[in-house]
């Protein structure tokens, strides 16, 4: 690094975790603060290195462990904080008097940009340091963090730049991403010593069966019990906070010794969450129960083993966790999978060769999103009045926005001014405008105050908080879960069994519960399956001479399989067809993820409406897809023909959950809704509006608007499985190999016991429930006994 | 011309609740909608929120199908017309222009609510009585005559075996009964919330009138304590 440094390049630097590379980041700043270097010369004033890190915690504990080996150097370095969490007056204080270092996070940064004195705040910076940039590169923070360090290099042409990164199977392509004009050979790549191999086991069922369904691999629980009480302390990582929340609650329910157990996941409350990593922090944990919430950074040396429970999805992710334990370069880290079925076994399988071989999902980078360009552009006018192709200029000098053309950038000044309607409605209210001189500039410094109140990057679904009498918050549900939940009902969050006592304006009040109590279906984040580590589990599925290594249950059940039907090759589309229980089904083993499943599902059943197929409904998972219907399908070639991507997926995605959500994200983060008005709302950063209002109205009158367009990239990008489908379906006439069996096979039983069916399309069927309740309202006096009733369905 | 389906009794009149949100009056011949909020789009952006300036053409236009399709001759808007006081004059010409139409050609009274202004076109009034139903913009809790009001924006939501289920409706009692709003951004209050089934007092039942694209559904939502 200190070479890369003093030969002025940027710097870009691979490295396991625990092999130092935050400190390494930190080398060049800490060696021009030598005294050797000062030459009894007072250290210099002002900004000197900025570190910027994803996590506001993860910048806290760098502060950590930084300080105390500056402090034991003596080196005359002012380090701070800045996050959305620092107070009022520090912040000002720290733009009027900044530290040498100056710890914070894409977002703060971003604001702080937004300032008029942001040019000299940064004039004399030297150096940027990026950490875990392989986590958020490839998103729409990496993208604001991108068109930030433009801003800055503009600002300080002479600054040097340094990601680190875990190590990442296309190390070229971060180097790029971090290199100001792409250019590649301003870039050092350094790449740092690999760590001992992890020691990665599966946990198999004592008397070796492993289950037919299901995720949560509750029947793990007395084994994971007893490694827990071996251990010293023991991470374990879930999929979802549902998942969580039902483990960290059968762990207590096994938990004779009173072990220190603990839960984390990204919808309990800061406090909740500092109090936990602090416990872990001192030791005081045996285990904790957590989610994709403590995937990056934090530091703690005592975990000596991490358990994944259900597949792990990815084997880059894997590696992530696997790396949260034990933070030492020479000692191997050790991992437990714990598959919750049989397909998840061969999942655990694939992922622990892959971790073997070192192999690593690619990671999938995109242009830049417009709604992203529009917070900059905004905050640069905040700034300082700018020059049209100047700004251009600059924005294109950053990867994500390299490719943008003039047409484009003036459609999001257009938006950023106006709403860029082509009604022209607006342009009395604009909020900035070009004066006589050619140079955009603010309306009223009224926006600048606006803008600061609403920028950043992560729009969080409808929540509300849920908290105690007495006031004290444990953490956010989402709102369309609460809405569900009447006083009296219980449920179970952060470990707690909580009866609601009152719904109040933003606000689920409760108190604590012995009632037994249903746990929230948060919708939260789903993990597909990667191309990558499908590919491996079609491999092992075909591979007959391994199977000798998989329990025998696993074995049989390939092996009949193999007998009664087919096993889908690694270049084939298997399609099973089968009566069962009155109704005909047919099986896709597509192996594309759940995402894209779930949606060939969605179309299929349309087809087969159209074709008078009679479908009934369909349920999916990472593998396979189970459509039933009244009729038997004859020839599946019909309903798998790329048009139906033409036909169908355009018609079903505009009115899809996903497109809208991407509009939703879209119109906040791009600035057309405000999360809150000024003085309004004093709770969280609610979005006051129904963007899927606004969703309708624009698309019906203005189908071509610069937000719908960001949108629709999201929601592609977002679904990397709708490229998987399209090319499924491109290949289907010759790939497609139809059985037709006398009853279910093998492979299909862990699609069929799945829960979580869909029923055919939306509206339709909404309709259909609430006829359905309107029926049943006769026996039941209230709408919310009834609304349970079919829950329990 | 007004399916059977969609039809229910109230206070010994007929009337009918379609999927379009008005509801529609066949002895009077008369459509009612209540909380159009024409102009609210305008009234945001000229706070900063440019949302899309095509609300009015939108709400107009889902007026003028819904007194197509029954061939309305009286038109009542139930208050909270216009979003704010200056919301007429923001109106864009070709908005304008489908308002202009609309009051030409039916026999077309606002009743003006609690922020209501500027409706020029037309007749204004702060409540009506027409044939023995009285029509107002807000309810008034324990007022005994025949009644239909707006304001509340009321929406059922349900969970329904796994699907979150959320649509405007229309909130009645014996001689009270709540419009959903018929604008094209407003929102909803849930149907259930004690502000309205207080405003709908006294009551022996409160139902939700929830329509369907093949017919109206009535679900409970409050009943008298035995």
């Amino acid at each position: 690094m200190l070479e890369a440094a003093d030969v002025g390049k940027h710097a870009m630097l691979v490295a396991d975790t625990g092999a130092g590379k935050t400190l390494a980041g930190f080398l060049p700043t800490l060696a021009a603060f030598c005294p050797s270097r000062l030459g009894g010369a007072p250290p210099p004033e002002g900004l000197h290195t900025l570190y910027v890190s994803p996590l506001k915690a993860l910048a806290h504990d760098v502060q950590r462990n930084l300080v105390t080996p500056v402090e034991e150097m003596g080196l005359p370095i002012r380090i701070e904080t800045r996050s959305g969490d620092t107070p009022t007056d520090r912040k000002k204080r720290q733009r009027a008097r900044p530290p040498h270092v100056l710890l914070t996070t894409p977002e703060s940064l971003s604001l702080l940009l937004s300032y008029e004195d942001s040019f000299t705040l940064f004039a004399g910076l030297k150096r940027v340091v990026v950490d875990e940039v392989h986590a958020f590169a490839t998103q729409k923070r990496g993208d604001l963090l991108a068109l930030a360090l433009s801003r800055l290099q503009a600002i300080a042409p002479g600054l040097q730049r340094a990601a680190l990164s875990a190590t990442v199977a296309d190390p070229a392509g971060f180097a790029a991403w971090i290199a100001p004009w792409g250019d590649l050979d301003a870039v050092a790549l350094v790449e740092g010593e690999k760590g001992a191999d992890p020691e990665v086991e599966i946990l198999l069922p004592d008397e070796q069966r492993v289950p037919w369904g299901g995720h949560a691999a509750t029947w793990a629980i007395p084994q994971l019990y007893q490694r827990i009480r071996d251990n010293r302390t023991t991470l374990v990582f879930t999929n979802t906070r549902f998942l969580a929340e039902l483990v960290f609650r059968h762990l207590w329910d096994a938990n004779d010794d009173l072990l220190p157990i603990g839960i984390h996941h990204g919808s309990l409350s800061k406090e909740a969450r500092r109090k936990v990593e602090g416990a872990m922090a001192r030791g005081e944990l045996r285990a904790l129960v957590c989610t994709a919430s403590l995937d990056l950074g934090v530091d703690w040396g005592d975990v000596d083993l991490v358990v994944q429970m259900g597949a792990p999805k990815g084997s880059s992710r894997l590696l992530q966790r696997i790396g949260r334990a034990n933070h030492r370069l020479d000692t191997p880290s050790r991992a437990l999978l714990v598959p919750g079925n049989r397909f998840e076994f061969l999942e655990a399988t694939a992922a622990m060769q892959a971790v073997e071989e070192g192999q690593r999902d690619g990671e999938a980078f995109r242009p830049g999103g417009l709604d992203v360009l529009a917070q900059h552009v905004m905050a640069c006018a905040c700034a300082a009045p700018f020059q049209e192709d100047e700004l251009l200029a600059e924005v294109r000098s950053c990867w994500p926005y390299a490719g943008i053309d003039q047409g484009r950038f003036a459609r999001v000044l257009e938006f950023v001014a106006t709403g860029g309607y082509a009604l022209r409605a607006y342009d009395r209210f604009r909020r900035i405008t070009r004066d006589r001189h050619g140079m955009w500039r603010l309306t009223h410094p009224e926006q600048a105050h606006r803008h600061r109140m609403n920028a950043g990057i992560i729009v969080d679904s409808e929540m509300l908080d849920v908290r105690f009498g007495n006031g004290r918050s444990l953490g956010k549900v989402e709102e369309r879960f609460a809405a569900s939940l009447r006083p009296g009902d219980t449920f179970q969050f952060a470990g707690l069994n909580l009866e609601v006592e009152q719904l109040r304006d933003m606000e689920l009040v409760v108190r604590a519960s012995r009632k037994g109590a249903m746990i929230p279906s948060y919708t939260g984040l789903r993990l597909p399956l990667t191309t990558h580590l499908a590919d491996r589990v079609r491999a092992l599925l075909v591979d007959r001479a391994g199977w000798a290594r998989f329990p025998d249950d696993v074995r049989e059940w390939l092996e009949v399989q193999d007998w009664r039907s087919r096993l889908p090759g690694p270049d084939s589309l298997l399609v099973e067809s089968f009566p069962h229980a009155q109704r005909h089904y047919t099986v896709y083993y597509t192996f594309t993820g759940w995402n894209a499943n779930q949606s060939l599902g969605m179309l299929i059943t349309a087809r087969m409406e159209a074709m008078g197929l009679l479908p009934g409904g369909f349920v999916a998972n990472d593998y396979s897809l189970a459509v039933w219907g009244l009729k038997p399908v004859g020839d599946p070639a019909m309903l798998l023909s790329p048009d139906i991507l033409t036909h169908e997926f355009l018609a079903w995605v505009q009115d899809s959950y996903l497109l809208r959500r991407a509009f939703r994200e879209v119109a906040v983060i791009g600035g057309l809704v405000e999360r809150q008005h000024p003085g309004k709302r004093k709770s969280g950063r609610q979005v006051t509006f129904s963007t899927d209002l606004i969703y309708d109205v624009l698309r019906k009158h203005e189908p071509d608007h610069v937000l719908l367009d960001a949108a629709w990239a999201d929601a592609r990008a977002r679904m990397t499985d709708v490229e998987r489908l399209g090319d499924l379906l491109d290949h289907a006439a010759e790939r497609l190999e139809h059985v037709v069996l006398d009853y279910v096979s093998p492979l299909a039983v862990p699609v069929l016991v799945m829960l979580g069916r869909e029923a055919v399309p939306q509206g339709a069927v909404d309709d259909e429930l609430l006829l359905e309740a309107e029926t049943l309202a006769g026996t039941a006096m209230r709408v919310e006994g009834l609304a349970e009733g079919l829950e329990e369905d | 011309m007004v399916p059977v389906s969609f039809t229910f009794g109230f206070c010994g009149e007929e009337l009918a609740l379609t999927p379009a949100r008005a509801l529609y009056w066949p002895r009077e011949r008369a459509l009612l909608v209540a909380d159009l909020h024409l102009e609210k789009a305008s009234f945001y952006a000229r706070h900063g929120q440019m949302l899309p300036p095509y609300d009015s053409r939108e709400t107009l236009g889902r007026l003028a199908d819904a007194v197509r399709q029954f061939d309305a001759r009286r038109v009542f808007t139930l208050g909270d017309n216009f979003h704010d006081a200056e919301g007429a004059a923001r109106l864009e010409p070709h908005a304008a222009g489908m308002l202009a139409a609309l009051t030409r050609a039916t026999d077309w009274v606002w009743i003006t609510g609690n922020h209501d202004h500027g409706e020029t076109m037309g007749t204004a009034l702060a409540e009506l009585d027409v044939h023995g139903l009285l029509l107002r913009h807000e309810a008034v809790a324990g007022d005994m005559r025949p009644e239909l009001s707006g304001h509340f924006h009321p929406k059922v939501r349900l969970r329904l075996r796994d699907r979150h289920v959320a649509r405007p409706c229309a909130v009645v009692s014996e001689r009270k009964l709540i419009l959903p709003a018929f604008g094209a951004l407003t929102g909803g209050m849930d149907a259930g919330d004690p502000a309205i089934i207080q405003a709908l007092q006294p009551a022996r039942a409160v139902d939700a009138l929830v329509p369907t694209a093949k017919k109206l559904a009535r679900l409970p939502l409050w009943r008298e304590a035995a």
